[in-house]
């Protein structure tokens, strides 16, 4: 549905995006993670025909982005950064004239007003003026002008920024369910939304991709590998020697637990190996009272953290 | 067309809801409508000297009281033109960019054309709007002077007048069009105006500059219309002065997609 190929978009002597290509497949939702400042607002404006690209191409149902403008507008729903209202317009009365200039047909646009009124569910404030609206219903207005058309793919920028968590949740639920009807982009900094929302993940840093996976693979398969939590009585020195003795353990850490005698481990395991029960083995053999053994996947957290921070240490080394 | 329908429809409406625009019309209205007393007492005034003079040394000149009385309201209407018309288009596109509706318009399957004749032609229908009540002034003058001005004078003033504030508005478009401030918009058209008024003064004797200039100004194919000269001269010189403006909007706004963010 969307093809992106080593698109390139420089402000004078800064790049904002860096030669990034992906794909998102029809019903997909795709989900764009980066700090501030990653080139996700910049890749979308360029999706979405507001600024061309400086090289590459991209490609929305098949049309050219920059070439066939008015055909991707056409099948785009576009919610930017700053939802685009007009404060002194009545949310329903706005909903028309996005409805107009998105070329819905007179006869469809009512039901498509109030179909879209109803998705995100702001009924009863159809006739409110859009400046007396709390943000949170202000960001819905702003979705709802995405969808009343009823495009095929739709792009959200940072969709939850300022929401409650209430209001939170149920914009996910709201997205989830366009999803397989419509192909979805969100961009996001926060990385639990991804995880709940997202089919697949484009991990974004300094204008570069830096991954592309399912949220799900990102979390298990990558470098992190599993760890172990570990409480445990016993002698640093004594258990760190224990340890070694696993083949399958990276790297040990250890500090004093809050209760006298008591260490606290963090253990790193190689990618693809569980030696939970083998640590355990060992700690019961040698008769050391166990208090704590826990095994976690790498979280999505540490996951961005450790490619968007890998990823700058990097470019730091370049610019020296 | 239904782009440029749904603009054009949004504009106007965002007009009537805005206060810049009651306030304009109303200072307008008031101060035209001050001025037309004022103007009528003076030629009353002048009217009657006229005759004195001409019953003590006889004979006298032809005094066209209703004339004077009309050249002279248009004359403020004009000078109104200049002061506020600014005010009516600094927000055409300077708003739009700070609420970042413009982002909208930008990835709607609309036009640049669309956007900025539908703007426009929005802006005339206001011009329109302000400029009817004023036709109650110069009905009390039709129905009350004697003679009363002919129609057709009034009719090729308010031609005059509607052309004046349509290039005016062009020309404020295109500033709105180049800042982000409506502030800087205001001013940068005022001064624009201004300019184009003063071109053509002092410059009354012949030569190719000086005609030059005295075609530049913005006030002098409207003198014409006031008297009751539709000239085809002032009519092209509306008319480009218009269709550059609109076209020069067209290229700033669509420039706009290149600039930095």
């Amino acid at each position: 549905m969307i093809e992106v190929q080593e698109l390139t978009k420089s402000f004078g002597e800064s790049t904002a995006v860096d030669h990034i290509s992906f794909t998102v497949n029809k019903g997909e939702i795709l989900g764009f993670l980066g700090p501030n400042g990653a080139g996700k607002t910049t890749t979308m404006r360029v999706l979405t025909g507001f600024i061309p690209a400086t090289s590459g191409s991209a490609r929305v149902a098949g049309f050219d982005v920059f070439k066939e403008s008015m055909e991707v507008r056409r099948r785009i729903g576009y919610l930017p950064e700053v939802p685009p209202l007009y404060p002194d317009m009545t949310v329903v009365s706005y909903l028309d004239f996005v409805a107009r200039i998105k070329n819905v047909p007179a006869e469809n646009r009512k039901s498509r007003i109030d179909d879209a009124l109803q998705k995100v569910n702001i009924e009863d404030k159809r006739h409110e003026l859009i400046k007396r609206l709390s943000r949170g219903y202000k960001q819905r207005v702003g979705i709802a002008q995405a969808l009343v058309h009823d495009p095929e793919v739709i792009i959200l920028d940072e969709p939850t920024v300022g929401l409650d968590p209430k209001q939170i949740i149920e914009v996910r639920h709201l997205i989830k369910g366009l999803a397989g009807r419509h192909t979805i982009i969100l961009s996001t900094h926060i990385l639990p939304e991804v995880s709940m929302t997202c089919d697949r993940v484009v991990i974004i840093n300094h204008g570069k991709v830096v991954a592309v996976d399912t949220p799900a693979n990102l979390a298990t398969q990558m470098k992190g590998g599993q760890r172990v939590h570990l409480e445990v009585q016993a002698e640093e020195k004594a258990l760190r020697a224990a340890l070694q003795e696993i083949p399958a353990i990276k790297r040990v850490t250890a500090e004093p637990a809050g209760t006298a005698g008591r260490l606290s481990a963090a253990i790193e395991v190689a990618p693809g190996q569980d030696a939970r029960s083998q640590i355990a083995e060992k700690i019961v053999g040698r008769g050391w009272p166990l208090f704590e053994l826990r095994g976690a996947a790498a979280s999505l957290e540490d996951i961005f953290l450790e490619l968007t921070t890998e990823d700058s240490a990097h470019a730091s080394k370049k610019a020296n | 067309m239904k782009g440029l329908y749904a603009i054009y429809r949004k504009e106007l409406g965002h007009y009537f809801v805005s206060p810049v625009a009651y306030i304009i019309i109303g200072l307008f209205l008031l101060v035209s409508a001050y001025f037309f007393v004022l103007i009528l007492g003076n030629v009353i005034q002048q009217s009657y000297q006229a005759t004195m003079e001409s019953m003590q040394y006889g004979g006298g000149m032809a005094f066209d009281a209703p004339s004077m009385a009309v050249g002279g309201f248009f004359g403020i209407l004009s000078t109104l033109m200049l002061f506020l018309a600014p005010f009516l288009t600094m927000g055409l596109y300077s708003e739009e960019r700070k609420r970042g509706t413009f982002e909208l318009l930008m990835t709607s399957p609309i036009t640049e054309t669309q956007i900025v004749l539908g703007k426009f032609l929005a802006a005339c229908t206001l011009l329109m709007i302000m400029l009817l009540p004023t036709a109650g002034d110069l009905i009390y003058l039709f129905f009350h002077s004697e003679p009363s001005p002919p129609w057709r004078v009034l009719l090729s003033a308010y031609i005059g007048i509607f052309l004046l504030g349509s290039a005016i508005f062009a020309i404020g478009s295109f500033f709105s069009s180049v800042t982000e401030s409506q502030l800087i918009a205001a001013m940068l058209t005022f001064s624009a105006i201004l300019l184009l008024w003063v071109v053509g003064y002092g410059t009354d004797s012949t030569g190719y500059l000086a005609s030059a200039l005295q075609y530049l100004s913005l006030i002098r194919h409207y003198d014409d219309f006031t008297r009751g000269v539709v000239d085809t001269t002032g009519l092209i010189y509306y008319g480009s002065f218009i269709f550059l403006g609109v076209f020069l909007t067209v290229r700033s706004v669509d420039s706009m997609r290149w600039r930095r963010a």
